[in-house]
């Protein structure tokens, strides 16, 4: 079994609240796989855990990465193991310019396989190629992370960092919200440029445009903190003509 | 909970380890503790000073013996036992500045392991460098070089022996003996500090550089800086300054005299990291600073930049006196205070000159038990037609322990002028942490990368190897393994 990512059972609370509440899904290395669901039904939530961010509590469950148990990781160990979180809102980081910042992450992961670190040049030519591709001045590069983007040009840099990082498993909570037209066609491009047969992505959307662009393996549908169904890539369009309602969790 | 991450950064925090802490093993000659008219006269005639010197410095005692220190600001300290402190101390094996040959080995092993470029690397780094231990000024190099250009940097003390017109024109021109309690104290007690004189016209070939150390037990460091830049000259320099870690507290009180010229321009930049006492507060540098910097000519321009991590206490004012029509003030300050650090530090612009601008970028970073005050004043004369000022005061809080104030003052006399005031306060917010650590930064690491993203405005102006030397500074002030 290749799988590279398999939660179980998975249980989770902020601040007290239980927010998942036996989620599990598995995908293999190399496959798309697709979360939609209402709002406020965990999408975010199962990232930010994935991503190991630490007031959101595990109270069950379990979830291993490529075999290893990403519990009891670091959120930095997590990032360095091939794991990347896209987010649905990224943070500004005034005064740290995007170049700084990727330079420090691929400088981190040199350090923790004992390899030296990129030089200067191959990571400059390595941002400015990935930069093109998505039409990110140069100008944006210099700024501060995120420091006055556009919503759109947010969601644009959280594509570019990963496209630097070159994660094995990507996690995009809707990068496709508040992308205009061509910029999901750019984004989209970029996200499949990533496609391998070691690389798998796990997109969070609200919308089938996106897989328009990116067909799925799979689509899961995660209504109260569980996955009440998943299928093909049909299941999406399912949605998109019938809504939620039929997911909707039964009263007991 | 987002609650905990403070209390995880205090931690972080609270393994900041100082490095310079080591102590020199080096024979010094020091006066006993106390300090009396006896005192003043052994100082000067250690020094061979000129009898208007003597005088100056008398004068200066009564002065000060008739105030009392400062109570308007916000930092707390027991009060200082001045008959308990040592005025001068130097070691026994320097008799006055020399030849790097001549420096005792032990002394550059103490700066070398500071990483002061003194030797070669020095030249690489194009850095004259005057080092003061305890009292006195140890050396001076590329004096010749320097000589060359028409520069004099020298210890003051040589500079009294050698320029005695010069330093008597314009000692005391800028920052008067009375002009407030510590500066008394210094002009009374000052034992050396360094020099330069750039003469008209002459743009000062290599940056110019002071270390400052105090190695002794219960010696007060009293340096003494003047900086002439005639018409048309201009100068950048830095001061940088350590002490070993001592169980008491140990006194620093320098004065710091900046004269432009007009069309001059002088850049003095400080990277202060002396012993900020330990985690509780035990130890540590007090440091009551009076920096000022007049803007005499048209045209002139003094910018101050300052990254202050150390000390227990820091008083510190570096100021701007825009008198030349024209002339322009500038103040970038980082200042760092935590575990029981505090820090009440800011600016003056006082506009009297035509059309004078100022700039003020004050950032401050609160962690532990950290507390900190910008203390600013921007006066406008009633000459001063067409004034500007623009201040912006940003504060960094680590942390729910600390505490960051800003005390604003602003008083105007010329309807023309136009002031501009910005402040804000931040936290570091676990999202910026997480969105960090979530790209394979360690915790650590990304608390000081958003630190000193916090601080760029302020460490873009610093010549470009202090820069680095500043951040890494910064790092290593917050630095700490995880656990
Ligand atoms: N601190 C908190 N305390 C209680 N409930 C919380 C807290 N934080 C988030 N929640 C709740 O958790 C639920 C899941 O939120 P999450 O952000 O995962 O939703 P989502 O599926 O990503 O929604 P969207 O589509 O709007 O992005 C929401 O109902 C939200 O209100
Ligand atoms: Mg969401």
């Amino acid at each position: 079994m290749s799988s590279l990512l398999e939660i179980s059972d998975l249980h989770a609370e902020v601040d007290g609240t239980p927010i998942l509440k036996g989620l599990s899904l598995t995908l293999g290395a190399g496959e798309v796989h697709a979360v939609m669901g209402p709002n406020g039904s965990g999408k975010s939530t199962l990232a930010q855990v994935l991503s190991g961010r630490e007031d959101y509590e595990v109270t069950a469950g379990s979830i291993r990465f490529d075999g290893v148990d990403l519990l009891d990781m670091e959120p930095e160990e997590r990032a360095i193991a091939g794991l990347f979180l896209g987010f649905q809102y990224p943070v500004e980081i005034p005064g740290v310019s995007n170049l700084n910042l990727l330079k420090a992450a691929l400088n981190a992961r040199a350090k923790a396989r004992g390899e030296e670190e990129p030089a200067a040049a191959t990571l400059l030519g390595r941002v400015r190629e990935a930069a093109a591709s998505l039409n990110i001045s140069n100008e944006m590069l210099k700024r501060g992370v995120n420091e006055g983007f556009s919503g759109g040009e947010k969601k644009r840099n959280e594509i570019l960092q990963m496209l630097v990082l070159e994660p094995r498993l990507a996690v995009l909570d809707e990068t496709d919200s508040g992308l205009d037209i061509d910029a999901i066609r750019v984004v989209s491009q970029g996200i499949n440029s990533l496609r391998d047969p070691q690389r798998s992505v796990l997109l969070i959307t609200h919308f089938q445009r996106l897989l328009d662009h990116i067909t799925p393996d799979r689509v899961h549908i995660l209504v109260d903190g569980a996955i009440q169904a998943s299928g093909g890539p049909e299941l999406a369009q399912e949605l998109e003509a019938e809504g939620y309602a039929r997911y909707a969790p039964q009263p007991a | 909970m987002s609650n905990n991450v403070p209390a995880e950064l205090a931690t972080v925090l609270g393994r900041r380890e100082y490095a310079p802490g080591f102590t020199t093993d080096i024979e010094s000659e020091t006066l006993p503790p106390g300090l009396d008219e006896s005192v003043i006269r052994a100082i000067s005639a250690r020094k061979k000073e000129p009898e208007w010197l003597l005088e100056w410095r008398l004068e200066a005692f009564a002065r000060w013996q008739a105030m009392t220190p400062p109570a308007w600001s916000k930092v707390q300290y027991p009060p200082i036992d001045y008959q308990a402190i040592s005025y001068y101390s130097a070691p026994r094996s320097s008799d006055g500045p020399k030849s790097l040959d001549e420096v005792d080995p032990k002394l550059l092993e103490t700066y070398e392991k500071l990483g002061i470029p003194v030797h070669e690397r020095a030249a690489l780094a194009g850095v004259a460098v005057d080092m003061v231990f305890d009292s006195v000024s140890v050396a001076t190099t590329f004096k010749q070089k320097l000589a060359d250009a028409g520069v004099i940097f020298s210890s003051i003390s040589e500079a009294v022996q050698e320029h005695p017109e010069l330093v008597r024109a314009y000692l005391g021109s800028v920052v008067p003996s009375g002009d407030n309690y510590y500066a008394a104290l210094n002009s009374a007690v000052f034992t050396d500090g360094s020099f330069v004189f750039v003469p008209k016209g002459v743009t000062c070939p290599m940056e110019l550089s002071t270390y400052f150390r105090i190695n002794e037990r219960n010696t007060g460091q009293f340096e003494r800086t003047l900086i002439v830049c005639e018409d048309g000259a201009s100068v950048s320099y830095l001061e940088g300054c350590t002490a070993p870690m001592r169980d008491e507290n140990q006194l620093h009180a320098a004065v710091v005299e900046l004269v432009a010229l007009e069309d001059a321009s002088i850049k003095y930049s400080t990277v202060q990291n002396w012993y900020p006492g330990d985690e509780n507060g035990k130890g540590g540098i007090y440091n009551f600073v009076t920096k000022r910097g007049d803007c005499r000519g048209a045209r002139s321009h003094i910018s101050w930049t300052q990254v202050e991590t150390g000390s227990a206490i820091t008083w510190k004012y570096p100021s701007c006196i825009l008198r030349g029509d024209d002339s322009i003030g500038e103040f970038y300050s980082v200042a760092l205070s935590h575990h029981r650090q505090q820090a009440d530090t800011g600016t003056k612009m006082i506009h009297l000159g035509r059309n004078t601008r100022s700039t003020i970028i004050a950032k401050g970073i609160s962690a532990g038990h950290g507390d900190q005050t910008y203390r600013g004043l921007v006066r406008v004369g009633p000459r001063a037609e067409g004034a500007r000022n623009y201040t912006q005061c940003d504060s960094l809080l680590i942390g729910s322990d600390c505490g960051a104030h800003t005390l604003p003052v602003v008083e105007c006399a010329h309807p023309s002028a136009r002031l501009e005031h910005e402040a804000t306060t931040s936290r570091i917010g676990e999202d910026q942490l997480h969105y960090l650590r979530s790209r394979g930064l360690g915790e650590e690491e990304a608390v000081s990368m958003i630190v000193n993203g916090f601080c760029r405005e302020v460490f873009r102006e610093l010549p470009m190897e202090f820069a680095v030397e500043a951040q890494a500074l910064l790092s290593v002030s917050l630095e700490g393994a995880v656990g």
